[in-house]
């Protein structure tokens, strides 16, 4: 297992700009998501570092060597696509061993190192089987297990889960997380599915536009998004959003809303009057008939443990997660009040978080 | 006022019995949704209302009179499916207003007018109507295509997925919208979905199915609270219900013929412990960005409960886990209720 490490890497298609001077490790052993919308760049990053694109310029580093402009099968790593893509004329043993088999490895060998890879993905009583007679899930085990076979340097995933229905996308997440922690392998995955991010990354990147907006652990990136659209990109439902005037100077620990004081925490930099954004949390929203931030209830939506309550305010919607128990009808009126530690201010203009006591808590490494 | 009945439907393909005797009667008003996996038979049971298949066996009444044997266009159903079928010759207003034209409603052009700019205004699109069809973006096609079902007004409307082909945001606002439309317009939908956070929002009633059968049907908060079986309560609840033997928690009072008890974070009462009494231990805290998920080991069983956000719970901490008035399964897997 080995270390990546990309330098200033950029990629043109045309005058196109698909990877703009991106730079990044991803530690030995580490799982490392590329998220974002399609079209930013990340699946074009993936790609460079398995070597089916070449990088217009920049470097990548695999385990301490320069792999550039080595090709796709001098990089000692293994890519697991979308579409599972099995040999449908053999059996699982067959497809697993492949990759030995052209390699020139030894029956004895390819035998046993198929045999400990099934034993690793729990598919060992499948091995003889036909992979058409086989369910997505394991159709997807078999795909992976291809991969594992080789022990590469690092596994390359492209947004494996891609094509599953979303109940079972959840438990091959937890799969392939437990799969990780068995094997320690260093892993880039591709995805646009924030939850399949947050649910199984060690660290992760935002992508937008061919830039990585923020590079973080899950946790800190939730807590503590970058910019505007780190955190409109991250949580379901998404944090909200009110627009306003005002200016902060060092240390304020409060926000001018519409005429009203909301207290956010203490402002680490200045900034003179101009549009700023304050970013709340569903889940920091509280019903609360003493606030003066009035609204109505549009909607209300019941989730079991919790429920989600769309309320409309001359700010724009904001949705609470609250309670299930806690009775709220459509059309009452309703005061809103924030967790105000938990709260982001955005510069609208740059779409960067402003630095608060927020992040003197954050979490490193 | 029971709009539309359905009795004893069976319907089966070769040897698979897709849809297995269902009863249901739809109230005038009501948004029901078919919740299940793929395979269930929702959607063969959708088609039998619309009548793209025919019956086995059963009856369907809409608004009082058998439609079982009648064609499609004889019926007075408006089918909403999962990939957006618009005209892409047409405008939007042209698409919106196509259903308008059919001769047999002798509707003026100004009624056709006035339907369509009130439709489109419901459902956002009023500033799209010139727009070609095809040059909308995916949430946009979907709107469309819900609204030209809309225009009519159907006994009954027949939504197959109408969302799970839209990205997660947009899916979220469209969901809430299309509630609130339903509530405008006091609209009768039945809606198929393998989504349980679509059955849950867009509900009056969920009826849960598994393979064929109708197992149970009832408002969110029974199906989630209330389930009959050890299949539905599985089928809600983020994280999934955690099925645990009674003998984990020999303390607590199970009534006779239980074996399993069903756990949801709301029935179990976490405290952090600091060694002796511990139960429990965290193995990882999953931050999945609307909520945390809490997995913790119990000497072998897997727990995993929502974690409210500021709990304070880390990898690696010791718990101890009460259960508070848990469901309790036989072991068949059927509720033993106390």
């Amino acid at each position: 297992m080995a270390e990546i490490k990309v330098n200033n890497l950029q990629k043109n298609f045309g005058d196109f700009v698909a990877v703009k001077d991106s730079s990044f490790t991803v530690k030995d052993g580490d799982f490392f998501c590329l998220l974002g919308p399609s079209g930013c760049g990340k699946t074009t990053t993936l790609r460079m570092i398995a070597g089916l694109e070449l990088p217009t310029a920049g470097e990548i580093m695999l385990g301490g060597n320069n792999v550039t402009f080595n090709r796709a099968s001098e990089r000692d790593i293994a890519f697991v696509f979308q579409l599972f893509a099995l040999y449908p004329h053999m059996n699982v043993r067959e497809n697993i061993g492949f990759p030995l088999k052209c390699d020139g490895v030894a029956r004895d060998e390819i035998r046993r190192r198929v045999e400990e890879t099934a034993q690793i993905l729990r598919i060992t009583d499948l091995l003889n089987k036909p992979v058409s007679s086989l369910s997505g899930g394991d159709r997807q085990r078999v795909a992976l297990g291809r991969a594992i076979v080789r022990k590469p340097l690092a596994f390359l995933m492209d947004e494996p889960l891609g094509a599953l229905d979303s109940e079972f996308r959840h438990v091959m997440c937890g799969e392939l997380r437990a799969l990780h922690n068995r094997l320690k392998a260093t892993t880039v995955y591709v995805t646009h599915d924030q939850l399949e991010a947050m649910s199984m990354a060690d660290t992760i990147a935002v992508m937008n536009q061919g830039v990585i907006e923020q590079l973080a652990s899950p946790r800190e990136i939730y807590e503590r998004p970058a910019s505007l659209f780190v955190a409109d990109f991250i949580g379901s439902p998404a944090m909200n959003f009110l627009d306003t005037r005002a200016g902060l100077s060092l240390g304020s620990d409060s926000l001018m809303l519409d005429g009203m004081s909301v207290k956010i925490p203490s402002a680490r930099e200045a900034i003179i009057e101009s549009d700023l954004v304050l970013g709340v949390r569903p889940e920091h929203v509280r019903l609360d008939d003493s606030s003066a931030i009035r609204g109505e209830v549009f909607g209300v939506e019941y989730l079991g443990t919790t429920q989600v309550i769309t309320i409309t305010t001359k700010h724009g919607m904001v949705r609470a997660r609250v309670d299930a128990n806690r009775k709220a009808i459509i059309g009452d009126h309703v005061g809103l009040s924030f967790h105000s530690e938990k709260l982001s201010v955005f510069d609208k203009a740059s779409g960067r978080a402003l630095r608060s006591a927020l992040h003197e808590g954050a979490i490193h490494g | 006022m029971a709009e539309v009945v359905l009795s004893g439907l069976s319907k089966s393909f070769a040897a698979t019995r897709a849809v297995d005797d269902v009863s249901i009667s739809i109230g005038d008003g009501e948004f029901i949704v078919l919740l299940g996996p793929t395979g269930a038979g929702k959607t063969t049971l959708l088609r039998l209302v619309a009548g793209l298949e025919q019956p086995d066996q059963g009856t369907i009444k809409i608004h009082g009179l058998d439609a079982t044997k009648a064609a499609p266009a004889e019926r007075d159903v408006a089918f909403v499916f999962q990939q957006y079928s618009l005209y892409p010759h047409l405008t939007v207003y042209e698409n919106l207003a196509f259903p308008l034209r059919s001769p047999i409603r002798g509707l003026s052009e100004a009624e056709i007018d006035s339907k369509v700019r009130e439709i489109a205004k419901l459902v956002r699109i009023d500033d799209k109507l010139q727009n070609q069809s095809t040059r909308l973006s995916g949430g946009q096609m979907q709107r469309v295509a819900i609204a030209r079902a809309l225009v009519r007004s159907p006994s009954i409307y027949l939504m197959d997925e109408p969302l799970s082909s839209l990205d997660a945001k947009l899916r979220g606002d469209l969901r809430i919208e299309l509630k609130r439309i339903q509530r405008d317009l006091g609209a009768t939908i039945l809606y198929v979905t393998h989504d349980q956070i679509e059955a849950m929002t867009l509900a009056t009633r969920i009826g849960v199915m598994d393979r064929g059968r109708l197992v149970q049907m009832g408002t969110p908060r029974d199906i989630y609270t209330d389930p009959i079986n050890m299949y539905v309560a599985s089928r809600l609840g983020m994280p999934a219900i955690n099925f645990v033997p009674l003998n984990r928690f020999p303390s607590v009072a199970a009534p006779r013929g239980a074996s399993v008890m069903g756990l949801r974070t709301e029935h179990l009462s976490i405290e952090k412990s600091n060694g002796a009494d511990g139960n429990g231990l965290v193995t990882w805290v999953e931050h999945l960005g609307d909520q945390n998920h809490l997995h913790i080991d119990m000497n072998g069983q897997d727990v995993v409960v929502l974690s409210p956000p500021d709990s304070g719970l880390e990898k690696g901490d010791k718990v101890h886990l009460t259960p508070l008035a848990p469901l309790f399964f036989d072991p068949d897997g059927q509720r033993v209720r106390g």
